[in-house]
């Protein structure tokens, strides 16, 4: 009875097969044009490449880095939520046709970070901080940012950021990284001892409010009369800089500047100017350069926070700060980094977006300033 | 004897399509896999591209039901005219369903979506990083699939025009 339930189906396909036997240069070339299609296809995704530098590869290295640590940022991990306004100056409407620059006030949401990968590192080993940004104006494009507490950045390409992290990884026998990788990766890259150097030069400030915060990377604003130039842009603070001393943290928690932060916002609205650099031709556009200091700055306009509040579902915990969610008006430039950066925090913005959350390390604080 | 044809707007539809869906796979494979310059420029191309793929997968729809395809050879064995069927069933849902996931997915992600560099997208998906996440890994398994029933639609099609030469390539050339 099985045998003739399977009969029908087995004498198809025997003669399908007989007729495939019948036609042999046919089907190799049927069998070659399927072929030609799944190897390119395998060659575009990667599949077969062993150096392609993948937003995957880029986002396991950082876990192998800091540690795993499920639902939190695999970079700039431990952090704040925000929201506030922006104003654009008259200036900033010259510079670039983003609405953002229309002059009234925007709605913004951001996250003040560390810059680093542990969502609980303690506040004093990590001076390093960051604020990113999510313009929103009622009418017309976000513009969303990343912006680093540092002057540039010890590395201009994805590749040697890349290198860097593999140099800083533990070994996993020792738990520690292994000094001969960092010395040569050091050897092999002049601009981070460049670096090294001019974070000395560059003291830290005490806390959130008082740093000020560099866009790192370069990129085009496109004037109402289609006039374009290359900017990097930095938020100003208005309060005034104090700068920090660990001696300053001794016996504070090891979240002494978040709650420094919030019990800034709770007397009272905190301001950065905004101000964009405009590149002369041939100024470096590359991370690892700074532009001379006599390059002219024009304010774009001011931040204001006036609300801070922990990381919880639907608030900045759940927005992925990609530098590339740019208005119309504002453009990629060639920098390299930005690209990777888009890459890379939407890799890891996949993958934690899918893993379960535990509370930050700053949890249930919300705040506002007073009227 | 000519054998029948696919309409003129169905043959149009189907090559522009063809290019437009092959291209597309070809893209969202290679922007997830690069760091570089490229990755942006894949990724804008491939939003717009998708949704105008949504647009033109729903008008084509349409078109196949007033101009119905001619039907397939007498002769054609009825496990491969079920193949033939289910995977034309397959192709339509998949071309419908891959644009409309990416759109939601990016909804959930409350990432904007900008098309050819001016059109704004709205929102369809109320802002939820866990649905995000199983949108997103939906997406790539339902491009996998594509990219594998494209490969045995054009397996059939090379069959059916080198080997049993029954008309069938003919009649979408």
């Amino acid at each position: 009875m099985t045998q003739d339930a399977v009969r029908p189906d087995g004498d198809a396909a025997a003669a399908f097969f007989a007729l495939l036997r019948g036609h042999p240069g046919q089907t190799l070339a049927i069998a070659l044009v399927i072929a030609a299609f799944v190897l390119s296809f395998g060659y575009v995704g990667g599949f077969f490449s062993s150096t392609r530098l993948s937003p995957n590869r880029f986002v396991d290295a950082l876990e192998a880095n800091s540690g795993h640590f499920p639902g939190f940022r695999r970079a700039h991990s431990k952090g704040i939520c925000f929201s506030g306004g922006f104003v654009a100056s008259s200036a900033a409407r010259s510079l670039s046709s983003a609405t953002v620059f229309d002059g009234s006030l925007v709605p913004l949401i951001g996250r003040f970070a560390l810059a680093n990968g542990n969502p609980y590192s303690n506040d004093a080993k990590t001076p390093v901080r960051s604020m990113a940004l999510s313009l929103r104006p009622a009418h017309g494009d976000e513009w969303r940012m990343a912006n680093n507490g540092t002057p540039g950045l010890p590395f201009g390409t994805p590749e040697a950021f890349y290198q860097l992290v593999l140099a800083g990884t533990p070994d996993p026998r020792t738990g520690k990284p292994d000094p001969e990788k960092m010395r040569q990766y050091v050897a092999a890259h002049p601009e981070f001892t460049a670096f090294g150097e001019r974070l000395k030069a560059h003291p830290f400030s005490s806390g959130f409010a008082d740093d000020s915060y560099g866009g790192i990377d370069g990129f085009i604003f496109v004037a109402p009369d289609g006039t374009r130039r290359l900017v990097r842009w930095s938020m100003q603070s208005e309060d005034p800089f104090t700068s920090f001393s660990p001696a300053q943290a001794e016996g504070k928690s090891a979240n002494y500047a978040f709650e420094d932060l919030i019990a800034r916002v709770a007397r009272g609205p905190v301001k950065w100017k905004l101000v964009a650099t405009l590149a002369e031709p041939g100024d470096p556009n590359v991370a690892t350069e700074l532009w001379p200091e006599e390059r002219r700055h024009v304010e774009l306009g001011e931040v204001t926070v006036d609300h801070v509040e922990s990381e919880a579902p639907g608030n900045c915990r759940d927005v992925n700060f990609d530098p590339l969610t740019l208005p119309s008006g504002i453009e990629p430039s060639d920098d390299p980094l930005p690209f990777a950066r888009s890459a890379v925090y939407s890799t890891s913005f996949r993958r934690r977006a899918g893993e379960s959350k535990t509370p930050s390390a700053v949890a249930g604080q919300s705040v506002s300033s007073p009227q | 004897m000519n054998p029948p044809k696919f309409p003129l707007l169905s043959r149009l539809f189907h090559w522009v399509m063809a290019i437009l869906v092959v291209t597309m796979l070809y893209v969202g494979v290679g922007m997830v896999s690069t760091t570089s310059p490229r990755y942006h420029q894949l990724l804008t191309a491939h939003e717009s591209i998708g949704i105008l793929i949504l647009v033109l997968v729903a008008l084509r729809l349409i078109n196949r039901i007033l101009n119905p395809p001619p039907p397939l050879p007498a002769d054609l064995p009825s496990w491969q005219r079920a193949l033939a069927k289910s995977s034309h069933v397959l192709l339509y849902a998949l071309m419908f369903a891959l644009p409309l996931v990416g759109w939601c997915m990016l909804s959930a992600a409350e990432y904007p979506i900008r098309l050819f560099d001016t059109l704004r997208l709205p929102s369809i998906l109320p802002p939820d990083p866990h649905v995000f996440a199983r949108l997103r890994a939906a997406h790539t398994v339902l491009a996998f699939t594509l990219f594998a029933v494209f490969l045995a639609h054009l397996g059939a099609a090379l069959f059916h025009g080198l080997m049993r030469k029954d008309g069938v390539l003919r009649s979408m050339s």
